[in-house]
């Protein structure tokens, strides 16, 4: 099936051709850091995890967020995901793929990766990340690969894939957990010791993770001939609106937590990232752009009339999309740091080759999205012609 | 083809094998044994006690800080960025922050405390090291293994004392003489005070103690004739953040109470 992506118009080369470009001048900036250390970020003692931990974050929820294709398809028979489901299912593999690579780019010593394999340590949360992460890809890949395969030939799937899209289901839900177990189990970081931690990291990665399925869906209409029925669009919109809700409720619930107890130790991350602390000041423009952007989508998904139109449904998405990743891709993880042990701020400036290498990194997502997309694509127009050519 | 009697030898030796790795595993259980005929100190639970009062001027806890800095090849970097340190000086507000108060008497508030690794009874760092690179010994002394670290610093994020650095680079040629004795690290690996573990095993002192003049005092805490076991009975004393459940090994006392005022 993968010869479906050797073959496109001019704009899919020329879209391959500048993802790989982007790959090696991530690679090379890479080579920079795997050759000096992670000396060249903008890392610290005091803030130890920069943007590639926020972003490896960020990216398990969007591959979580697959379940909300998954869900309403394979549990509750809603046909209309039928066509996107794959989509749902692809995003996810391309998504993790994100995540390890931003797991490797972190590491001190990349090399002895496999020690986490060859002295496995249960009582480490980031043992059970990888098993989870590891599953997840598999689950993903398999699934997706098997369907698309046998709808080639023009057979149903086979049971045993039935069998694990069940199972992908509750592993979706645990690869977040997890992920937000690495940080709410810490004894020194108030921000993180919470324990709404995993529900606020779902209900963000199923805001996120489906908007950004639908902004994709809305590419493929626009570009390809993989055409998303508006319903299906809409039913998305739906989930969005309402994750989205929750997400910023679940916020609203720490926001009240730290504040009405006036323990200081729980209020003043959320002083440091909303108004600045002691002089320190990088965040607060984003988080009050996060907000803001997070209001202004659930407005606008809220309104049926507006939601219904596709410019503003691609701008509310585009504002849920940024501000969760504001929220989660930058000020939960940077935020944890602020104060550090001693009750002092440090902040976190990245350098110019940290972010080359993300910028690598989600080249490399954006290929395989686009490789396995290219597949999906190729596929349908095979089998719609084939379905079409009888009664011509 | 291998003979009966091949085999039975064979199996003979494995038996003796297994004898002796079950042996080895016993002994690792029991912290306090003592090789006989060795010079080396033992414990139960090793722990430090730190009397600030004893540190008259700064530069007295700074003496303390190059020496074991100068003993364990701990690199010279002078960026708090990207700065390795084992043990070094804060005030009494930040080395307590929630004890702050605007009444703090003068003399409090002047204060330098010595901060180091606390050789946690519960170590988060060592719940969540992916790799069981750092690791709690039988003895209480929380040890890392420099070949192991991959350097996720998930370690850091856990440690609620910011006791650890991490490498950012090599950090060789940071160190103005290097001392044959302990290792020196590589970049991308995390470090912190060893509670001077290679010279508790040759019957020495760790640096700190030895260059403290009596300010700080090391000794078994499971041992209740012991010196740190006695200035505890004698004396008020904090520890950094017991209320996180870590149960740290460092003791501090500041004075002003009890026989050692």
């Amino acid at each position: 099936m993968l010869e479906k992506a050797l073959r496109g118009s001019k704009g899919y080369y020329a879209w391959v051709g500048l993802l790989i470009i982007l790959a090696v001048v991530g690679l090379t900036a890479y080579l920079k850091q795997f050759d000096y250390g992670l000396g060249v970020t903008g890392l610290s003692r005091d803030v130890s995890w920069g943007l590639y931990i926020s972003q490896f974050t960020f990216m398990v929820g969007v591959a979580a967020s697959a379940v909300m294709v998954a869900i309403p398809y394979y549990l509750h028979d809603y046909k209309t995901f039928g066509k996107i489901v794959i989509l749902g299912e692809f995003l996810a593999v391309a998504a993790v793929i994100v995540c390890i690579l931003f797991i490797f780019v972190d590491l001190g010593q990349p090399t002895r990766l496999l020690n986490i394999i060859l002295h496995p340590s249960p009582r480490s949360i980031m043992f059970w990340d990888m098993c989870v992460l590891l599953g997840y890809l598999l689950l993903n890949f398999i699934i997706g690969w098997t369907v698309l395969g046998y709808e080639k030939k023009g057979f149903p799937a086979p049971r045993w894939v039935k069998i694990l899209t069940y199972i992908a289901i509750p592993w979706a839900i645990s690869i977040h957990t997890v992920t937000a177990f690495l940080y709410a189990g810490l004894p020194g970081r108030a921000y993180w010791l919470t324990a709404i931690m995993a529900a606020r990291f779902l209900s963000s990665a199923f805001a996120a993770g489906p908007a950004l399925l639908i902004l994709l869906c809305l590419i493929l209409r626009r570009f390809t001939s993989f055409k998303t029925s508006n319903q299906a669009i809409q039913s998305l919109a739906v989930i969005v609106t309402y994750a989205m809700i929750a997400n910023v409720f679940f916020f609203m619930l720490e926001v009240f937590t730290a504040f009405y107890s006036n323990i200081p130790g729980h209020m003043v991350t959320l002083q440091y990232l909303f108004a600045g602390l002691n002089g320190s000041n990088n965040l607060v423009p984003f988080m009050w752009i996060a907000a803001i952007l997070a209001f202004l989508g659930i407005i606008l998904l809220l309104i049926p009339r507006v939601r219904r139109n596709e410019k503003a449904l691609i701008l509310a998405l585009i504002s849920v999309f940024i501000a969760t990743w504001l929220d989660k891709g930058i000020g939960l993880v940077l935020g944890g740091f602020v104060p550090n042990a001693f009750g002092l701020v440090t902040e976190y400036v990245p350098t110019v080759t940290e972010l080359t290498i993300i910028m690598g990194v989600y080249a490399i997502g954006l290929l395989t999205l686009t490789i396995l997309y290219k597949v999906v694509i190729g596929v349908r127009e095979q089998t719609e012609v084939g379905d079409i050519s009888p009664g011509v | 083809m291998m003979n009966r009697r091949d085999f039975l030898k064979i199996m003979a030796s494995l038996g003796i094998g297994s004898a002796l790795v079950l042996e080895g595993i016993d002994r690792i259980g029991t912290a306090a044994d003592t090789i006989p005929g060795s010079k080396n100190l033992q414990a139960g639970h090793w722990g430090m006690v730190i009397d600030v009062s004893k540190f008259k001027t700064p530069e007295d806890i700074q003496r303390v800080a190059a020496a074991c800095h100068k003993y364990h090849n701990v690199p010279e970097i002078n960026d708090p960025q990207h700065e390795i340190k084992w043990i070094w000086q804060e005030d009494f507000e930040h080395t307590f922050a929630e004890l702050e108060s605007e009444y703090l008497s003068e003399k409090v508030k002047q204060m330098q405390f010595p901060v180091l690794c606390n050789h946690c009874e519960n170590p988060a760092c060592v719940r969540v090291c992916p790799t069981q690179a750092t690791f709690k010994r039988p003895d209480g002394i929380v040890a890392m293994d420099y070949h192991r670290c991959i350097g996720c610093r998930y370690c850091m994020a856990a440690c609620p004392y910011g006791a650890r650095s991490f490498n950012f680079f090599d950090p060789r040629p940071y160190i103005e003489e290097i001392n044959s004795a302990v290792p020196t690290r590589t970049k991308g690996v995390v470090e912190k005070c060893t509670f001077c573990m290679e010279r508790l095993d040759k019957g020495q002192q760790p640096v700190c103690a030895e260059a403290s003049g009596g300010a700080i005092i090391f000794g078994d805490l499971s041992d209740p004739d012991s010196p740190v076991r006695k200035v505890l009975r004698d004396n008020f004393f904090l520890r950094r953040k017991v209320e996180l459940g870590t149960g740290p090994s460092v003791y501090y006392i500041i004075g002003g109470g009890g026989s050692n005022a």
